[in-house]
């Protein structure tokens, strides 16, 4: 399994969630767990995706995602999860 | 399974606090370009770095996009030209093809600065060795992207005084060749004690002899991390405050050990080494000087700030050493001026002197670093200068260089500009009482008695 984290930072407006699960579900990438907050507005997503079916290059889904941020209005990052596990985890 | 947390906490640092692999740097071995035919010779050489370093930059940038890190700078290592060179180079002037051939290679592979124009005579000089420190200014006057270092000292071998004085003239000299652009020929020359031969930094690179025939090092970076991080622990104790900088350099140093193999694997060449650096840029939050004052001083350089940046530099590499598997070059706090807004800071209100600067560099990595000094010091006072920081890296047993900038035409009150990453330098003063006598003998100053350990 090649997992990836995807965030979602920005404004709170209606479909944020639908319009990147329909792109995820286009690109046949599968959500492994959700976490989501609101604070004061702020619209706050991190999700732990599989990309093992991806049919495209990696790079091209973050900018993908990247521009689907900006019609939104939202800052959406999409890495590879070893820079967390790395990072965090002995 | 990572937490919304830690993917905020890393997303933070890279995105608020200036978190970055500094440079990925492909060293690579000229040994087996070694011809007595200079034209074959410079062939050799594009052709090896061109061949080996194409996919550098393309790699880099990808490993970028994939895991959301930035990583500043690619460039190049390559073995000390002084050793290619010499069955080709009869004079400097035949070196400066070689000086032409490389940066050729730079611009054709897309990296910002290729390392290497450099002779290790800490002993003594060959005539090959010579005839490369004398071409220097002008290498660096038609070049764009050659960086050039000179090993004069060690503390197995002492320190090479004839080379001392010679370099004294040759930073000189490329202040000179390069007066029109701020001297900045000489942000691109650094004259080293104990230089490794696996530092990833500019502009001191360069493949020792021991490497391979190509080896991936990798340069952390960090002190905006560190600085948020120390905001939290203010007024707190010694270790807590040891603690937190320690926890912060192991997840920077991480991130670093992450994009070492990555790049590695992915160009199918040996990963060497990742060098435990602080290293600063212009750029506001991503200071060491910051980190000092945080520490606890009102500004870098009054009392204390030796002890605060030896503390910092030690608990930076226990911390780091365990995130990587090898950890080699520098693996300090780097100190540079210009390249540092809180040090240029400090130098503008009187805080921060040339005297200050060297006993600092006692404690930390690397040396007297991107010092602007008045373009009429005289050469044997750069020698001078250059001689008391091999000493103290000699006597140490560490690392230490000088990398000033004699600014031609300036003087102090004003203001050198090199642009970029190299950024900005006040003018400082130099003590103006002379050492010629000193630097005027001949010969070399012998090891130290701590050195004969066998």
């Amino acid at each position: 399994m090649k997992k990836c984290i995807v965030t979602v930072l920005g404004k709170d407006t209606v479909g944020i969630i639908a319009k990147v699960c329909t792109y995820l579900a286009e690109n046949e990438i599968n959500i492994l767990d959700i976490s989501q907050t609101i604070v004061q507005g702020y619209f706050n997503m991190m999700m732990i995706v599989d990309v093992t079916g991806l049919k495209k290059d990696f790079t091209a889904v973050c900018d993908e995602l990247e521009q689907l941020g900006q019609e939104i209005g939202v800052n959406i990052r999409c890495q590879r999860e070893e820079i967390f596990e790395k990072m965090h985890r002995l | 399974m990572i937490n919304m947390y830690e993917v905020s906490e890393t997303n933070k640092m890279i995105e608020h606090e200036n978190l970055d692999v500094r440079t990925i740097t492909l060293g690579i071995s000229l040994l087996d370009c070694v011809d007595s035919d200079l034209n074959e010779l410079n062939r050799k050489i594009y052709e090896k770095i061109t061949k080996l370093a194409e996919n550098l930059v393309a790699t880099g940038q990808e490993i970028e996009r994939e895991f959301g890190i930035p990583i500043v700078n690619k460039r190049i290592s390559v073995t000390p030209v002084s050793l290619v060179g010499g069955a080709a180079c009869r004079t400097p002037e035949d070196y400066v093809t070689i000086a032409r051939t490389l940066d050729k290679a730079a611009h054709k592979v897309g990296v910002n600065f290729i390392g290497g124009y450099s002779a290790l005579v800490s002993k003594a000089m060959t005539k090959s060795d010579e005839n490369l420190i004398r071409s220097i200014p002008q290498a660096l006057a038609e070049t764009e992207r050659i960086c050039s270092s000179v090993n004069v000292g060690s503390t197995k071998t002492g320190i090479n005084m004839d080379a001392v004085r010679l370099c004294g003239e040759i930073v000189k000299a490329t202040a000179e060749a390069t007066a029109d652009n701020d001297s900045l020929g000489c942000a691109k020359l650094v004259i080293f004690c104990n230089a490794p031969d696996d530092n990833p930094f500019m502009a001191g690179a360069f493949l020792g002899v021991t490497e391979a025939d190509a080896v991936i090092n990798v340069g952390v970076s960090g002190p905006g991390v560190v600085k948020k991080a120390l905001e939290k622990v203010r007024g707190k104790g010694f270790e807590e405050l040891c603690e937190t900088i320690k926890k912060t350099a192991f997840k920077v140093t991480r991130v670093g050990q992450l994009v070492a193999g990555e790049a590695s694997s992915r160009m199918g060449i040996p990963f060497g080494i990742v060098d435990l650096s602080l290293a600063p840029t212009p750029a506001v939050g991503d200071s060491v000087a910051e980190i000092l004052e945080e520490i606890g001083l009102e500004r870098v350089g009054a009392p204390g700030t030796t002890a605060a940046l030896a503390m910092l530099n030690d608990q930076v590499k226990k911390g780091g050493v365990m995130a990587s598997s090898y950890v080699g070059g520098l693996s300090g706090a780097f100190i540079p001026v210009s390249e540092d807004q809180g040090m240029i800071d400090a130098v503008k209100a009187g805080s921060l002197t040339l005297e200050k600067l060297e006993a600092m560099t006692c404690v930390c990595s690397v040396g007297l670093d991107m010092i602007a000094i008045p373009g009429k010091t005289a050469a044997s006072t750069i020698s001078g200068i250059i001689a008391d920081e091999m000493a103290i890296g000699m006597v140490n047993q560490k690392t230490t260089a000088v990398r000033l900038i004699p600014v031609i035409g300036k003087d102090v009150g004003d203001t050198a500009e090199f642009g970029g990453l190299l950024g900005y330098a006040p003018i400082m003063p130099v003590n103006e009482f002379g050492c010629d006598a000193f630097i005027n003998r001949k010969g070399r100053i012998p090891a130290p008695i701590h050195s004969f350990k066998n």
